[in-house]
Order: structure tokens, then C-alpha cells, then sequence
């Protein structure tokens, strides 16, 4: 008999008019990897931050028993104290300082009061070894890729002797290479006594790592599952999170009518004043009416910045070569111009630049179409209301009113809203930047749902995406980038994860 | 019981907003007390409401430049050059008032346009562009008011912005005719405005306060409003200078809640980079706020030289912070994104109640300096803790 590290017994957490935990029971074991899963919005973020103090005793109902203490945690330093370390789903790391400073923000090495810089960099050496990371420790985080940054977040953890490491959709933002990595590392870190909760939406990697499961629904404990028992497989795990099954993820597409070019790039350019350099090499390819595009390639591979340089030049970059839109050779100078050519971009990051957090839902919406909606620059309010409380409807937003926060929704509602803002558009083409980054598979399922409803309303679809399975599953055709270049076209019927990958990292 | 309850919430889940107006009545009514009425009395209150005029409207429009996370610095002396232009024009250019008016007020935007140009285009910060901005007014007013000194204006039509009430039509028992009038029709205004809006949101099944909060409230605001309506019928009725701060307060309130323009505004306060995407042109919207900015600066400056009915030389300083502090107090966020035009309107009577107040009584200039600046903190401490809490 093992015992448990910790138990949470009867939690229960209330916001204003949500209830996102109800009477709620996690138990782990020491040494063990525990995964928590669940639909967006389950309250797996709510329960960790109830853990970790971010939401401090008493505002909470239920106990937290951490190694046998009823713990009373009033701020997320008193947590740190016990051992408790947590990785939020947003890194948390000072982009302009260097990667020991980071790894000892908060935890300094001091010597009488003063910090002593040396003595932090031989032991940020150390941190750096123990999580198998390969970088000089005076570099600064921003020039890091997020898989590195990742890990420098775990060495963060484990200088503050860390018995307990949540991580909160850790391979999130990662590619396959580096989620690789980082499982490896804790099956390392298991080893050496380390106690791990993951909350993730990736069903792959829960199945490889976990030795039990936990699954919450709409703030209850639905059941925990058992490596041992033969318990974590995927229509188990699917099965309890939904609470119906799924036979394929991937929605089959009937009657495909691919028209003609939409869009085209020749010999495409783009010069980014700020690193100088050219972020995109001379890549030409173009997007059929009514087909899904796949662009495959790893972090950095310049993605985004090709997204970036088509949807109006957003972020000023010197452009060469020529963009066909509907057989016409344009230039647009400014988001704007874009939009009203009929093209609509959702970000990968739609906290840092997609969302307006503090605005509510209806809001959010209707942002980017205001104009449609309005009279002489006065809104019509009621209808503003119909058509974002529509999409709300249409996309399963979940959320008590149109009124709640942004800021205040789990993820994966976010994604959704960040969604619905460019499906009132109304879109030729809709370039999807990571569109399922961090939703659950129920959710994921009615995105493509979405996504195939679009293509045969004759939309086309550019879907950059760092999860093979998806863009095998969902694209008719692939490009793939490196160094912002393309470095292959492949078609659905030939692509496959290995030649992808091949392509990837040439 | 239930309304009760529900009035607790209420009251608990919008403190900040409630927070200011019990502060509000707080101050009201210790100053009433303290000086036996006197705070209270027609003429007081119609003095007390003119001398937050001026300084309302600069907080308006600061309040927008606050919500796009800027800053402008130079209101103060720019509002006092301006006058001292709008002198200079109607005394020794024989101008008349309807034009130095307008002349005056585009010379405003034009100021604000410079401004934004500066942090837009340029990249400058709003602090270090209108502390520039700010010396060169300073100096600007002296150069223009250093030969003759102060300007006596002998204009009637314009003092009267600062000094006249609007006409009585009828005497009635006494009291102010035209001003009745316009009370009456502002509370109708408000309730027809409040019922269309809960119908509305019904109609959606938005969630609305119960029918007992909902009359609560309608009455509670229309007494108020005839409360004020009927003390300053008994003296000389609305002043010029109040007509003007509501015109301007209703005219920002429904830009900054019902257009394009002020949604905008508020995205780009919100997440500068996410409006960017969004398709809103980030810069133009900087220069519109500056611009109403440069507009609201000359107006308070028409505004305080009708009051002196002269331009002295240092008329404006300390305009700015006093606008700043009248924005804050009124719940703007200097993370951007949040804040109301009307909370600025109530922070800058706050302000000027307690400067009133304190005048009253008589308590010394250091005192007082020390006092506001200690409501001020408060202020922004209420809001840091209420917001944090949520
Ligand atoms: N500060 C808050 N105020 C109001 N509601 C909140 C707040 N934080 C979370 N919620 C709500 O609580 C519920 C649980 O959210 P939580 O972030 O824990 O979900 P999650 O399981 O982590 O989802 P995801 O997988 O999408 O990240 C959601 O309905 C969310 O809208
Ligand atoms: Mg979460």
C-alpha cells in the first residue's frame, strides 16, 4: 500500500453565478504521474489553482490534506513552501531577462542579503542538466523557443525542492519533438521521487505517461482510472470526459467541390525590420475554393509570420513577391484591408493578441464587424446580442451569459469565442492558427465539425497546425515549412507522419 | 426580504461603481452637517457645481486618453494659453464670440492632433510627449499674457459662459421657470431610457434586476435629480456652465457606450495588439482621443476665463492633475480598457465638493492639499482591492 501525498476531500469553488467545483475528491499517490482530464470548462485549472493557494483558504469549500496536514494555504508562496510547484497553462517567465535569472526569480541565491550572480549561474548549470537542457544559462529566455522555455519553467520548480510539480497542459504550445522530450523528463523526474499532476487535452500522451487518470465533468469527479487496471485507453478516457463516444475524430467530409484559386503567393518575402532578417523565404503556394490547407512544420518554422505578412501585413514586415487574391494582384497595407477582401485570421495566442480579456463575450464577437451592425457609427445593440448570442449557441460556448468576462472563461471557451469573432465576418478564407491548441476532444470534434461545414458553404480554409493527427486527418492538402521556407506540398492521400516530419526537419 | 437580498448583491458585485456614489453622498453629508446647511444651501451648491465644470469636461476626455493606457499632461497650460488666445482675440483683435469660440476650439484639436501625432506616429510616450507639451504652454501663456499682464475681458456674451444661468422665461412662486422645465424633462428622459433598455434586455432573457430594485432605483436617481433641480431653481437655476458639462457629459457618455468609435476606443485600450488584428487602425484612434483631448482643454479654458472673466497668467496650472485625480476617483484603470465617462463627471464633483467643503470651513490650503490627495489614494486603493477580489 502506497500512500497518498495528497488528497483533496469535498472541494467545492464558486465564482459569481458559476459553480466550477462541486464536492470534488483527488487523491494521489507519491511517486506517481497523475493526469487530470476533462472538458474545457471541467475546472481542472480551478482545482490546481485551488491547490496552489491562488485562490486562498476560505474562499473555498473542502479540505486539502498534503502529506498528511490539512493544509491552509493563503498565498501560492505558502504552497511553494510545502513543496508544492505549479506550471500555469501561460508560461510565466520574464522574456527579457536571461535564463538564470529566470530559473531564481522569487528563489535568489543570497549571501547576505546581496545576490550572488555566480553561485546562481553553477547552480542554474545544475538545474539546466537535471532537465536535459543543452542552452547557455546567460541567454536570454525570449530568444528561446516555447519547448525550451518549458523546460526552464520545470528547472524553475525544481530549485525550490519541489515534491509535488503540477503542470497544466504542458505540451500545450509544444511540438511533437519537444512534448517528446518533456514526457521523457518526467518519467525522469518520477524516478527520482517527484510527484507529478498534468492536466492535458492530449489523449496520446495521458495513455503514455499516466499511471492513474482523474476525470472531472462540469466540476464533479466522474471516476479515476487505473494504468494497472488496464483502465487509461481512449474510448474509456473519451467515453467518461464526454459522456458519449466518439468513433473518429476527424469528421468525414461528403461531397467535396474544390473551385479554383482563391489565393496565390509567388516568390513571397518577408523582412522583419525589428530581427532583421527574413522571417519568410521566397515560398509560393496558393488555397483552392472550398479546401482545407494544411501548413505542418515545427515552432518557428515561420507559420504565424506567413499568416502575419498575407492578413494585411500586420506586423510590418518589408513584403516581396506578388499575392493573387481572387485573380487580382493586391496589396494590403493594414489588417483592415484583409478583412474586407474577405480573409480572417485567428491567432495562436488568443490571449496575447486575440481576445480582448476584460470585455465580455458579446463584445468580443462582434469586434471585428462592427461596421455590419451599425448605423452612422451607432451600434444596434439588439441586434448585437441576436448574433453573438447565436454563435454562442452554435459554437456550445459555455458560459452563464453573454455578459461574463472573456478573461474569466476556461480555454477552450475562449478558442471558441476567438472563433465566433471571425465567423461573423463572414470569411472567404479563414486562416486558423492553432485552432484546437488546449480544447478537449468533444470540443476539438465540433470545431472540425464547424470547419467541414464552412469548406462546403464554399469557404476555404488555411489551418496552420503543430498536431500531426489533425492536419493528416483534416486537410486536403499539406504544405510544410522550415526557416520559412516551404519545403514540400504533399497530398492528403500521400502525407504521412513520417514524410511530414521528414520535410519538417530538413 | 427578497428585494433586500437582492439589493446586498447588488450592491456587493458593483461596489465600485455604488462605492463612489456613497463616497459622494459620505462627503455631502458631513459637510452639510458640519457647516449647518450651508453646504447645502442653493447658491453654494450652484458655485460648487460651476467651479467642477472646468475641470469636468477635462476629465472626460481624459478618462479616454487613461482607457487607451496614455496620458496627457499639458491640458492644464494648454486650457490656459487657449483662454488667454480667446482674450486676446475678443479684446484686441475685435473678434466676436461666436467666432473666437469656434476658433478657439479648433485651435484645440489641432493642439491634441499634435499630440497624438507625437505618440502615435512617432512613438513618443504620452508622459515625456506632454511634459514637452506641457513646459511649452507654460511658457506660451506668459510670452502671451507678459505685456499686459492679466486680460480683462468686457464681453457679457462670453463671461456669461462662466458666470450667466440659463433664462427663466416665468418666475413661478419664485422659483426658476426654464429650469424646472429641464429637470422634469431629464428625469422623463432617464426612466423612458432605463424601462426601453430593461425591455430590451428582457427581450433577450438577459438577466435583469427584480421589478422592486428596478422602481427602487428609477425613483431613488429621479429624486435626486429633482433634488438638485429644485435647490438651484431657488437661486439663479442651471448655469450656463452646468448645460455645457451635461452636453458634453451625454454627448461622451454615448459615444463612449452606443458607436463603433467607442467600442473601438475601448479594444484598443483593452489589447492594443488584439485591435490591431482586429482590423481597427490603432492609430487613428489615438489621434481621435487626443484630438477630443485638445478640444476638451480649450473648452475648460473657455470655460475658467469666463469664470475670472479674464486670463491671468497662471490660469490652468494644476488643471491636469486635478482632471487626472478626478478620472481615477471616477474608476478609470490605468491598465487600460476600463473606465466610464460618467464615473470622471462624479470623481470631479467629488473633488470639488471637497475642496467646497473645506473652503467653508475654513480649513488652511496645506490642509487641503493633504486631504485630496489622501481621497485620491483611497480612491485607488478601493479600486485595486475591489478589483483584485473578483
Ligand atoms: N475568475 C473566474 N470568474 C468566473 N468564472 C470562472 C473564473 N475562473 C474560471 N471560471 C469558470 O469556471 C469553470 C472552470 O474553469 P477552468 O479554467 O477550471 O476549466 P478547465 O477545466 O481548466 O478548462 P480548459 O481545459 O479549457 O482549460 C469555467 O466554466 C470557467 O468559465
Ligand atoms: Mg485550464
Amino acid at each position: 500500500m502506497s500512500e497518498y501525498i495528497l488528497e483533496m476531500n469535498q472541494i467545492s469553488k464558486e465564482f459569481t453565478g458559476v459553480k466550477a467545483l462541486s464536492n470534488v475528491n483527488f487523491k494521489v499517490e507519491k511517486g506517481e504521474i497523475h493526469c487530470l482530464i476533462g472538458e474545457n470548462g471541467a475546472g481542472k485549472s480551478t482545482l490546481m489553482k485551488v491547490l496552489s493557494g491562488v485562490y486562498p483558504y476560505g474562499t473555498y469549500e473542502g479540505d486539502i490534506v498534503f502529506e498528511g496536514i490539512i493544509q491552509k494555504f493563503n498565498k501560492i508562496t505558502d504552497s511553494v513552501e510545502t513543496g508544492i510547484a505549479i506550471i500555469y497553462q501561460e508560461l510565466a517567465l520574464f522574456p527579457d531577462l536571461s535564463v538564470y535569472e529566470n530559473i531564481f526569480a522569487g528563489n535568489e541565491v543570497k549571501r547576505g542579503g546581496v545576490i550572488d550572480w555566480n553561485q546562481t549561474i553553477v547552480q542554474a548549470k545544475e538545474m539546466l542538466k537535471k532537465v536535459n537542457l543543452d542552452v547557455n544559462p546567460e541567454m536570454l529566455v525570449k530568444d528561446l523557443g516555447v519547448g525550451k522555455r518549458q523546460l526552464i519553467e520545470i528547472a524553475k520548480a525544481l530549485s525550490k525542492d519541489v515534491k509535488l510539480l503540477i503542470l497544466d497542459e504542458p505540451t500545450a504550445a509544444l511540438n511533437e519533438d519537444d512534448s517528446e522530450n518533456l514526457l521523457k523528463l518526467l518519467g525522469d523526474l518520477k524516478k527520482q521521487g517527484i510527484t507529478c499532476i498534468m492536466i492535458s487535452h492530449k489523449l496520446k500522451e495521458v495513455i503514455s505517461i499516466a499511471d492513474k487518470a482523474t476525470i472531472l465533468r462540469d466540476g464533479e469527479t466522474i471516476c479515476t482510472l487505473e494504468g494497472s487496471r488496464g483502465e487509461i485507453k481512449e474510448n474509456i478516457i473519451i467515453k467518461n470526459m464526454v459522456g458519449r463516444e466518439i468513433d473518429d475524430i476527424y469528421p468525414k467530409r461528403e461531397n467535396k467541390t474544390i473551385g479554383g484559386k482563391i489565393l496565390e503567393l509567388h516568390n513571397w518575402s518577408a523582412y522583419d525590420p525589428q530581427l532583421s532578417r527574413n522571417v519568410i523565404k521566397d515560398v509560393s503556394f496558393h488555397v483552392n475554393q472550398g479546401e482545407i490547407v494544411g501548413i505542418s512544420g515545427l515552432m518557428g518554422s515561420g507559420r504565424t509570420e506567413l499568416a502575419l505578412s498575407i492578413f494585411g501585413n500586420a506586423k510590418g514586415y518589408k513584403l516581396q513577391g506578388d499575392l493573387v487574391w481572387d485573380g487580382k494582384s493586391i496589396v494590403f497595407k493594414h489588417p483592415s484591408e484583409a478583412i474586407e477582401a474577405g480573409i480572417a485570421y485567428v491567432t495562436e495566442d488568443r490571449k496575447g493578441d486575440g481576445l480582448f480579456l476584460g470585455q465580455d463575450i458579446k463584445n468580443n464577437i462582434s469586434a471585428a464587424n462592427l461596421k455590419s451592425i451599425s448605423q452612422n457609427g451607432v451600434i444596434n445593440q439588439n441586434e448585437e446580442i441576436k448574433i453573438a448570442d447565436g454563435y454562442k449557441n452554435s459554437l456550445s460556448v459555455k458560459a452563464p451569459s453573454l455578459e461574463q468576462i472573456v478573461g474569466n472563461l476556461s480555454g477552450g471557451n475562449q478558442q471558441k469565442v476567438s472563433l465566433g469573432k471571425w465567423l461573423f465576418v463572414g470569411p472567404k478564407l479563414l486562416i486558423l492558427d492553432e485552432p484546437t491548441r488546449g480544447i478537449d476532444v468533444g470540443a476539438k470534434f465540433e470545431i472540425y465539425t464547424v470547419m467541414n461545414k464552412l469548406i462546403s458553404e464554399g469557404m476555404s480554409i488555411v489551418m496552420i497546425s503543430s498536431e500531426l493527427g489533425e492536419v493528416l486527418g483534416m486537410s486536403d492538402r499539406i504544405y510544410v515549412m522550415a526557416q520559412g521556407e516551404i519545403k514540400g506540398e504533399l497530398s492528403a492521400e500521400e502525407a504521412t507522419q513520417e514524410n511530414i516530419m521528414q520535410l519538417a526537419t530538413q | 426580504m427578497n428585494t433586500l437580498k437582492e439589493a446586498k448583491t447588488l450592491i456587493q458585485e458593483n461596489i465600485r461603481d455604488y462605492g463612489m456614489y456613497i463616497a459622494l453622498f459620505v462627503i455631502i453629508l458631513t459637510f452639510t452637517i458640519m457647516t449647518d446647511g450651508l453646504f447645502m444651501s442653493s447658491r453654494n451648491i450652484s458655485n460648487l457645481i460651476d467651479s467642477a465644470g472646468y475641470i469636468a469636461v477635462l476629465a472626460v476626455a481624459m478618462t479616454l486618453v487613461i482607457v487607451i493606457r496614455h496620458i496627457d499632461l499639458s491640458v492644464g497650460y494648454a486650457a490656459g494659453f487657449m483662454g488667454a488666445i480667446a482674450a486676446i482675440l475678443m479684446t484686441q483683435a475685435g473678434m466676436p464670440v461666436y467666432i473666437t469660440i469656434p476658433i478657439i476650439l479648433i485651435l484645440g484639436i489641432v493642439i491634441g492632433l499634435f499630440s497624438g501625432f507625437l505618440v502615435a506616429s512617432i512613438g513618443i510616450p504620452a508622459f515625456v510627449a506632454t511634459l514637452a507639451a506641457m513646459l511649452i504652454f507654460r511658457g506660451a501663456l506668459l510670452q502671451v499674457t507678459e505685456k499686459t499682464g492679466t486680460i480683462i475681458i468686457q464681453n457679457d456674451t462670453f463671461n456669461a459662459i462662466g458666470n450667466g444661468y440659463i433664462p427663466s422665461l416665468l418666475q413661478f412662486n419664485g422659483l426658476h421657470l426654464l429650469t424646472l422645465i429641464v429637470g422634469l424633462v431629464g428625469i422623463g428622459f432617464y426612466i423612458y431610457s432605463e424601462i426601453s433598455n430593461r425591455r430590451n434586455k428582457m427581450k433577450y432573457q438577459f438577466d435583469v434586476v427584480s421589478t422592486g430594485i428596478f422602481v427602487l432605483k428609477l425613483v431613488f436617481i429621479s429624486a435626486i435629480i429633482a433634488y438638485i433641480t429644485w435647490i438651484l431653481a431657488g437661486y439663479n437655476g442651471f448655469s450656463w456652465t452646468i448645460i455645457i458639462m451635461l452636453l458634453v457629459v451625454v454627448i461622451y457618455h454615448f459615444i463612449s457606450t452606443k458607436t463603433v468609435l467607442g467600442r473601438h476606443i475601448y479594444a484598443v485600450g483593452s489589447n492594443p495588439e488584439a485591435a490591431h488584428l482586429t482590423g481597427i487602425n490603432v492609430k487613428k484612434i489615438t489621434y481621435i482621443v487626443f484630438g477630443s483631448m485638445g478640444m476638451m482643454s480649450a473648452l475648460s479654458g473657455i470655460l475658467f476665463t469666463a469664470r475670472l472673466q479674464s486670463a491671468t497668467t497662471t490660469a490652468g496650472t494644476l488643471f491636469e492633475l486635478d482632471a487626472i485625480a478626478a478620472a481615477y476617483v471616477g474608476g478609470v484603470s490605468a491598465a487600460g480598457g476600463v473606465g466610464k465617462v460618467t464615473g470622471a463627471v462624479i470623481g470631479a464633483i467629488v473633488m470639488a465638493s471637497l475642496t467646497n467643503g473645506m473652503n467653508l470651513l475654513g480649513v488652511g490650503i496645506s490642509y487641503q492639499y493633504m486631504i485630496r490627495g489622501g481621497v485620491l489614494a483611497l480612491a485607488v486603493i478601493f479600486d485595486v482591492l475591489t478589483r483584485m477580489k473578483r
